[in-house]
């Protein structure tokens, strides 16, 4: 009879965190239909999302990320270089180095880690400062005053980010790129103009866009994870801290898995 | 603007046969009240006596089970999201914590309903603004973060936040609590004088007898999700209930005279439960 008990316990709890899971992923889905309605009928429904608090969210996410986008981005820059030239050289091929950090750098690595960077500094940040409006009884008061919260607080984080977000790759590519040239011109005893010339003509247009739309999805992902674990904090400060960690590890696990998935289907 | 019409009902709220459940529990059990228009109606209870439940579907924040709640006429569970967020318009809503938002200044808290719900210019946003402020005593505190005031300053701009655009019905939930009494009756005062100056409906949630008294025309109270009076101050101080009386009075529940069921909970459902093996 007990052991009946604890199964039908243990099936409980895989139920309810089933449905709650569950729940999650409908919120945030609905959290991007509602933004999109906000974005499109705000200025009809008399209620337009304003310029004011995206631009304030995009200096925020965007201004404020790039000295430690500039650091990173550079240093894995001439990290790829230095890994590309001891691999390559392993068949004595070293010389088709700036191809292989060319394309890392824009396809793969400036959006992977400019996601992971404004995922762990913007995403969190969302995440606490609207659980302690929602604690505060903030969101309720927005509700109660006929303002959409998702029009005030969500639509211009989500805004800022898809705009800031491939702007930030644009830099860390080229960032990137010419911090693994510093490394790699001297490596192959050439001139940093001739590798900026290699760089130029072996990235094409298409790699670029593989890289910034992948930032324009981590931005969506970033946003919404922030909002959806800001928006269900429950149990005062501890609820808080606990719901921030879990938005950064949610939005960096979503980054990469997504980018996984993205990669396997468009690059196959 | 087909509320408007409704309107000319008497009542800025009707509760009919509410019946609300926070998951399996039921926290509301048939609770009908009514608000008279320009009437000035305390919810009265205890802690746990649901009176912030009910505050919350009053406000549309939760929806209930089963059960009616018509606010200014309108039913809260037929409006598309466009007609609620337009009845909400009509009312105001001073949160018990204040729920001021705290990246704003007091100014700024206090204009916001009339920037994103009117079409008015900034130096008239600004003398409205500096007007309510006035009639709640903190003139000059426009440029001041909510973090840098008192406590009974956080609540009496929260009021100057919920009356900016002149609503039909007010809310205000424990508006004197944790405040020293001095202050507190200020704030009761302020609440009368609304009433008496605008003509608005006043909901009180309060458990605050001083403050109840003071001010309330109908006091409704609350006890473990039911409506156990509803009727006039006078009615209320009369009342021979017992609960009633240990309310007003202070007193606490009577002393538990089941020795076998206070044996029971000390020892808790598992401690029930291995007893119950062990006799089986």
């Amino acid at each position: 009879m007990a052991e009946g008990g604890a199964l039908i316990g243990f099936l409980d709890r895989l139920g309810r965190r089933a449905v709650a899971g569950l729940m999650e992923f409908g919120f945030a889905a609905s959290l991007v239909g509602e933004s999109l309605f906000w974005l499109v009928m705000g200025g009809k429904r008399r209620q337009p999302v304003r310029l004011g608090p995206i631009v304030e969210q995009a200096m925020e996410i965007g201004i404020g990320a790039l000295p430690i986008v500039t650091v990173l981005s550079g240093t894995i820059g001439i990290m790829l270089a230095i890994q590309g030239i001891y691999s390559l050289k392993l068949f004595g091929a070293e010389s088709r180095v700036t191809l292989g950090v060319a394309m890392s750098t824009v396809r793969e690595f400036a959006p992977l880690i400019t996601g992971i960077l404004v995922a762990g500094r913007s995403g969190s940040a969302l995440a606490a400062r609207l659980g302690i409006m929602r604690i505060n009884q903030e969101i309720d008061a927005l509700t109660v005053m006929g303002i959409s919260p998702v029009r005030f607080l969500v639509v211009p984080a989500l805004v800022a980010m898809l705009v800031m977000l491939p702007c930030l790759t644009l830099w860390a590519d080229l960032v990137g790129l010419f911090a693994a040239g510093l490394y790699i011109a001297p490596q192959l005893g050439s001139s940093l103009g001739a590798y900026g010339n290699d760089v130029i003509e072996l990235v094409k247009l298409n790699d670029m866009l593989h890289g910034l739309a992948k930032s324009g999805i981590f931005a969506v992902l970033i946003t919404v994870v922030g909002v959806v674990n800001g928006a269900s904090v429950t149990g005062g400060a501890e609820g808080v801290g606990r719901m921030t960690t879990r938005s950064v590890v949610h939005a960096i696990s979503a980054i990469v898995i997504t980018d996984m998935v993205f990669v396997f289907m468009v690059t196959r | 603007m087909v509320g408007r019409k409704d309107n000319a009902s008497a009542n800025s709220v009707e509760v009919v046969a509410l019946n609300t459940h926070y998951g399996d529990r039921q926290i509301l059990h048939n609770v009908n009240v009514t608000v008279k228009k320009g009437e000035i109606m305390v919810i009265m209870g205890g802690s746990g006596s649901g009176k912030t439940t009910l505050l919350n579907h009053l406000l549309g924040l939760l929806s209930p089970s089963s059960g009616t709640i018509r606010i200014l006429g309108q039913d809260l569970g037929g409006l598309t999201p466009l007609e609620h967020q337009r009845l909400r318009t009509r009312t105001g809503v001073a949160f018990q914590s204040g729920a001021l938002f705290s990246s704003m200044s007091i100014g700024d808290n206090i204009a916001l309903p009339l920037r994103e719900h009117t079409k008015l210019d900034e130096t008239t946003i600004g003398i409205m603004t500096r007007l309510k402020l006035e009639v709640v005593s903190l003139a000059g505190f426009e440029d001041l973060k909510p973090a840098e005031l008192s406590g009974g300053m956080i609540k009496r701009a929260a009021l100057a936040r919920a009356i900016v655009m002149d609503p039909e019905l007010l809310f205000c939930d424990e508006p004197s609590a944790g405040l020293d009494p001095v202050v507190a009756s200020s704030i009761d005062d302020l609440i009368l004088r609304l009433r008496d100056a605008m003509g608005m409906s006043i909901v009180v949630v309060t458990h605050d007898l001083d403050s109840t008294f003071k001010i309330a025309d109908r006091i409704c109270v609350l006890d473990r999700g039911k409506v156990l009076a509803l009727d006039t101050v006078e009615a209320i101080r009369a009342s021979t209930d017992i609960r009633i009386q240990n309310l007003l009075n202070r007193r606490t529940e009577e002393a538990e005279l089941d020795p076998d069921a206070y044996l029971r909970r000390l020892l808790g459902p598992g401690a029930a439960q291995t007893n119950g093996a062990n006799r089986s």
